[in-house]
């Protein structure tokens, strides 16, 4: 059984519809690329799967459980954890706070993980008391990660993570998502950069225009003379 | 103390700037260029329109729209308090009047939490049967903000034909002003005011940065969509919101009602320019700019009584946040967006 099923979803804002009957599936584990031109419904797809959006058409299947069309509070405790693609830390709380708000739903001790995640983000402990908004952009990419990991979640979604970052910061942002894959979590990401996110990948998408275009293994479609041409830049 | 959440792009704590209008206030007074006594009052005044606009800037920080209503919650607030103290209380024979050095007596300790809890629950209700109505249709906030002005005219309406047009007074005892050095008159009543909005301001500073939900309040202020998949109900935050906002215009009706000694329906009405100057002084979004801001435009405008005509007081309130406007487009505390 998967561990996410997207199946044939219809999704859009108002009167527009922008996803018209898009499928995906991530196995257990897996790093699972999304990749496709500005516009073509990536980031759509993605607040489809965590709730954001109400699809008007297709289903979303969690863990073997029909999450379609529910609350976005409700889809997190289930362990679906969600890194948006802009604005995605509290920009007055602190370091500290958000990370708790990334805690929310917990109702047991959530201490000890705090400082794990600490350790995996050494950068951040030390300015914990520091407000968001102050920080750089890598950074501030790296509270959103650490926020999305406090609920120990099985499958992270994350949207354009090296999106806007400095080349160093780029790798080491695909650095810690290895590291967080290592670690048995499931991760389904929308990247721009495509060439790195498909080495990375178990497998990949390509969507176009709100559509499945292509899909397969990551090391076949870096081969894909197609998507070279469209994404790789040659 | 430093301000939690909701402000950013500061270089000076609000601590700070009290401190220093404090300061400056002082040396003027005792240079003779302003009378005390006018600072003091209108320190009061201060206060108690700081507890509204507190409320004000809450609302506004969460639900994103200018709650017209904030001014008439506080006329209903000071007129269910008129209703305890003067006809409920007396026939369960609570009453009393010249409490310590005050005008009223304890029933008023028990009427002022009891109404914050009655307004509370009347906003979460008045959330459920119109607001939340309007947001689940998506409706922009200029509509949510007309919403409330109709139900600030309803409220009005319905103070008036309960309570009358005429003017009230709660059960009171006449007291000596407190003679204060430096020919300072201090009505006694105004140690209860101080005390009541010193206490809510550090209680709501401390549940804002200290408490589960006041983090999640300030993080739903912040980025909505974001609050909701990290797990936040904001639906619920939305409630505690409406509960402290209107706890507060509560507050700040009954208080607005002793220190005036008079209620009268129209009385929230009237303060709720002073209110949003208030807000759009410290910066929109962040209560504890609102604070700062009432501060300054009670001091401000009671001040000037001394060379101008107290009608012009509003005025007064108005060119001050204009000109503070002009040369800081987002309040003193206010967040670039
Ligand atoms: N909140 C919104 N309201 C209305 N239309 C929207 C909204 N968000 C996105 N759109 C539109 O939906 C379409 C798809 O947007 P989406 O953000 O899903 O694309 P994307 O593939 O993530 O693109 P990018 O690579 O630029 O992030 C675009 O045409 C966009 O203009
Ligand atoms: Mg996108």
């Amino acid at each position: 059984m998967s561990l996410l099923a997207v199946q044939g979803i219809v999704a859009g804002y108002g009167q527009t519809e922008i996803l018209h009957g898009v499928s995906i599936v991530v196995e257990p584990g897996e790093i699972v690329a999304i990749i496709g031109p500005n516009g073509s419904g990536k980031s759509t797809l993605m607040k489809s799967a965590v709730g954001l959006l109400r699809p008007t058409g297709g289903s979303v299947n969690f863990r073997g459980e029909d999450i379609t069309g529910v609350a976005p509070e409700n889809i997190v405790r289930k362990g679906l954890c969600y890194v948006p693609q802009s604005s995605n830390v509290f920009p007055s709380l602190s370091i500290h706070e958000n990370l708790e708000m990334g805690a929310f739903v917990r109702t047991d001790d959530y201490r000890p993980r705090i400082t794990e995640i600490y350790d995996l983000f050494p950068d951040l402990a030390s300015r914990r008391k520091e407000r968001a908004s102050r920080l750089s952009g890598g950074q501030r990419q790296m509270v959103a990660l650490a926020r999305a990991l406090m609920l120990n979640p099985v499958l992270l979604l994350l949207d354009e993570p090296s999106a806007g970052l400095a080349p160093m910061m780029v790798a080491s942002v695909f650095e810690k998502i290895k590291g967080i894959s290592s670690t048995g979590v499931a991760v389904l990401m929308v990247e721009q950069n495509a060439r790195e996110a498909l080495r990375l990948s178990a497998r990949g998408y390509v969507l176009a225009a709100g559509h499945n275009r292509l899909e397969g293994p990551g090391r076949s479609l870096l081969s894909d003379p197609e998507v070279a041409r469209l994404y790789l830049g040659g | 103390m430093t301000m939690p959440g909701c402000m950013g792009g500061w270089r000076w704590g609000v601590a700070h700037t009290l401190m220093a209008i404090f300061l400056v206030v002082m040396a003027l007074s005792f240079l003779s260029v302003i009378r005390l006594e006018l600072v003091v009052n209108g320190l009061l005044i201060g206060l108690i329109m700081a507890v509204g606009a507190i409320g004000l800037s809450l609302v506004y920080g969460i639900l994103k729209f200018a709650n017209i209503a904030q001014g008439d919650f506080m006329t209903l607030g000071a007129y269910m308090c008129l209703f305890l103290l003067g006809t409920l209380f007396p026939r369960m024979n609570i009453q009393g009047t010249g409490l310590g050095p005050f005008t009223f007596g304890y029933p008023m300790l028990l009427a002022l939490p009891l109404v914050m809890v009655v307004l509370a629950t009347l906003a979460i209700g008045l959330d459920i049967g119109v607001y939340r109505r309007l947001r689940g249709r998506g409706v922009s906030t200029v509509v949510l903000a007309m919403t409330s002005l109709g139900v600030a005219i309803a409220l009005r309406g319905a103070v008036q034909v309960l309570w009358g047009g005429e003017t009230e007074q709660y059960p009171r005892l006449s007291r000596q002003f407190y003679q204060a050095p430096m020919d300072v008159r201090i009505p006694p009543d105004g140690i209860f005011i101080g005390l009541v909005t010193v206490t809510l301001v550090v209680a709501l500073y401390l549940f804002l940065s200290r408490t589960r939900m006041g983090k999640a309040m300030r993080a739903t202020s912040d980025n909505e969509e974001l609050a909701r998949v990290s797990g936040i109900n904001t639906e619920r935050v939305i409630w505690w919101t409406w509960a402290i906002g209107a706890a507060l215009a509560a507050t700040a009706g009954i208080l607005l009602a002793v220190f005036q000694a008079q209620l009268l329906p129209i009385m929230g009405w009237r303060v709720l320019i002073p209110l949003f100057a208030a807000v759009i002084l410290g910066g929109i979004g962040n209560p504890f700019g609102a604070l700062v801001g009432a501060l300054i435009i009670g001091v401000t405008s009671e001040v000037s009584t001394e060379w101008l005509s107290p009608s012009y007081k509003p005025a007064v309130a108005f060119l001050l946040m204009i000109a503070t406007l002009l040369v800081r487009p987002t309040g003193i505390f206010g967040v670039k967006s």
